[in-house]
């Protein structure tokens, strides 16, 4: 039944409008071939899962797409917004786009609360008062209010990955990345932060995650999005690129992480 | 099982492990050797202790009749000859500043310390503490110049003493700080023209002496100006000291910046905090807090610097107290003016330097887990 309804909503989501659109995107680092011929689309309400081997390019992509990197050639456009120099739009994109980080990134000299209120205060200009019932809001969607006076050093590895996710919903944006949030944690904390991106994908939120968690793929993902060497070389149905993989470097790559789980 | 259930009470550590002998055993006598040495160090510390006692209060004279400096002289360095400070104490502290006057200079020392402790606790450290100190400044400025209010004006060249050296410290470090912040973060800039600038300053003026730099501010700055126009040589060597201290500072600052992780830059950027909102309460916060030693570190090294400044002719501190006595009755005594302006330093910057340790601890509380 679950299954049906899942259906439904995906082909409702290949109708609607890009979220974001990357087309023929290429990326060096100096000499480089970092991103080639990177073309992707993702809809608004869509679940996307990267995979692929380490230095394959996933980080430079999603970095790509809230332009922490910028890219040399062909063109991303994020909510209807062309990725350029122009600031304003740098600005705009930075509001609609959420991001977590492998390494958490909390700002440690402030409180959780004041890590979750500190942009909403600053960019969206929200009164103090009204930024904090929000981070609340979050905090306990992420299940630690508990712990909103606390500092981030004094947090375990999962409570911390939770509170960036908090953090980055704070901003209501459109669109959340994620980049390989689950990987520096140890395997007890790892099921509570999936279940929190489990949560989130529930409420219809846009994600892109770079994820090595088959699981959160199969259960979560839209589509599955396998890169190797800068290159996207397949896509599709997580159980169809799981169970099906057409080339030998996805077929290489299941079974490296298959024995490595 | 029952005994294993009900956990044994603890019972209080013995003496041997704590209290003060358990501290004197293990930290002072824990071999023959370690208790020798502890012992025969006591012995010259009590034994010069007591050597310098005899000399500074015992056999001290505290004060001579209209400078006849006899009853000091047949002490024959037996005893300390107080009656040097007694008689000269104001000129260390005020300089040539008019005696009727001086209670301008006074009070003005008075409002600088009140502004450092007022500064030092971080119950005021809001917006309205700038205002303090524009405050606090100008009630010095019109203190010490007067001509207003109906105070007498005195001459620039007449201020001298401590009130110098707590102005080309206050003001230099109230000024070069701000400017090292600006300078270490345009040394991280992307615009090369900025970038190339603040390299150039802080190696132009760290790869000279804070004295060729003095000389400069006395002697050839005005070669610069245009005819008739003089700025005050105070200025002029603030000026200078502002310039130097904030080349080294910027350093501090810029070693700061440079342990901050990247991923900080990074998550403030996806949050889309603008460029000044990042600074001012991700990084700068952060940095700061890591560098606070070598800053207090150079804070203290250019307090003291400020003495340099003899060698321009401005009376500071230590000048006034080497110019009280070359007065012939005088001469002789340096050793408890020197004693003294020593005594001076000292509690300005062991004061500096036990509040950075308490602000160190208190700012760094979320790093202890
Ligand atoms: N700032 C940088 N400067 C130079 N080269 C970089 C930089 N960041 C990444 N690279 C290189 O770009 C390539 C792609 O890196 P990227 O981080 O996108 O890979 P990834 O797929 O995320 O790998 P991982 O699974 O290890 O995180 C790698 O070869 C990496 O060495
Ligand atoms: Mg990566």
């Amino acid at each position: 039944m679950s299954t049906s309804m899942e259906a439904v909503a995906s082909a409702a989501r290949a109708d609607a409008p890009p979220a974001i659109l990357l087309d023929k995107v290429n990326k060096w680092y100096g000499a480089m071939h970092v991103l080639r011929d990177v073309s992707l689309n993702v809809a608004l309400g869509e679940r996307l899962v990267v995979c692929g081997p380490s230095g394959s390019g996933k980080s430079t992509l999603i970095r790509c797409i809230n332009r922490l990197e910028t890219h040399q050639e062909g063109s991303i456009k994020v909510d209807g917004i062309e990725l350029s120099d122009d600031l304003r739009a740098l600005d705009a994109i930075r509001r609609e786009v959420g991001m977590v980080f492998q390494s958490f990134n909390l700002f440690p000299h402030l409180t959780i609360l004041e890590n979750c209120t500190l942009a909403p205060i600053w960019v969206r200009h929200m009164p103090k008062a009204e930024a904090e019932a929000l981070a609340m809001q979050y905090l306990e969607r992420v299940k630690i209010p508990e712990q909103a006076k606390k500092y981030p050093g004094q947090l375990s590895g999962g409570q911390q990955q939770r509170v960036a996710i908090a953090r980055a919903l704070c901003m209501k944006p459109k669109i959340m990345l994620f980049d390989e949030p689950t990987s520096a944690l140890d395997p007890e904390m790892i099921k509570e932060v999936l279940e929190t991106m489990v949560g989130l994908a529930e409420t219809g939120m846009t994600m892109v995650c770079v994820t090595h968690e088959m699981g959160f793929a199969r259960q979560v993902a839209d589509r599955v999005v396998f890169m190797d060497r800068g290159e996207i070389v397949e896509q599709g149905a997580p159980n169809d690129v799981f169970e099906n993989p057409r080339t030998d470097r996805l077929k290489l790559f299941l079974s490296q992480i298959l024995r490595g789980h | 099982m029952s005994d294993a259930a009900i956990p044994s009470p603890a019972r209080a550590a013995p003496i041997t492990l704590v209290g003060p002998i358990a501290w004197v055993r293990t930290n002072l006598f824990s071999g023959w050797f370690s208790g020798l040495f502890s012992l025969l160090l006591l012995f010259l510390i009590v034994k010069w202790a007591m050597g310098f006692i005899e000399w500074g209060v015992i056999n001290a004279v505290w004060s001579v009749p209209n400078n006849q400096t006899q009853a000091c002289r047949e002490l024959k360095g037996t005893g300390a000859c107080w009656a040097v400070i007694t008689e000269k104490h104001r000129f260390i502290l005020f300089g040539t500043y008019p005696y009727e006057e001086q209670w301008r200079a006074f009070l003005s020392i008075l409002i600088f310390i009140g502004l450092f402790i007022v500064s030092a606790q971080r119950v005021f450290w809001r917006k309205e503490l700038g205002l303090v100190w524009v405050g606090a400044l100008t009630a010095i400025g019109i203190l010490m110049w007067g001509g207003v209010l109906g105070l007498n004006y005195v001459p620039q060249e007449r201020w001298g003493g401590l009130v110098i050296t707590l102005i080309l410290a206050t003001f230099g470090l109230a000024f070069a700080f701000p400017l090292s912040i600006l300078v270490a973060l345009g040394r991280r800039s992307k615009l090369p023209a900025i970038k190339a600038l603040c390299v150039l300053y802080v190696e132009l003026i760290r790869g000279v002496p804070l004295i060729s730099l003095l000389f400069m501010a006395s002697v050839m700055f005005p070669l610069f100006l245009p005819e008739g126009m003089n700025v005050d040589k105070l200025l002029r060597a603030q000026i200078a000291i502002i310039l130097f201290a904030g080349a080294y500072l910027a350093e501090v600052v810029r070693g700061g910046l440079q342990t901050l992780p990247r991923g900080q830059y990074e998550a403030a950027d996806a949050l889309g905090l603008s460029y000044w909102a990042k600074t001012g309460l991700i990084i700068l916060p952060q940095a700061l807090r890591l560098v606070i030693p070598p800053l207090v570190n150079t804070f203290i090294g250019f307090f003291k610097d400020t003495s340099l400044v003899l060698i321009i002719g401005i009376f500071d501190l230590l000048t006034a107290g080497k110019t009280a006595i070359i007065e012939p009755a005088w001469q002789g005594f340096g050793i408890e003016v020197y004693l003294t302006v020593g005594f001076i330093y000292f509690c300005f910057c062991f004061a500096m330097s036990r509040y950075s340790q308490n602000l160190e601890a208190e700012l760094n509380r979320h790093r202890v887990r």
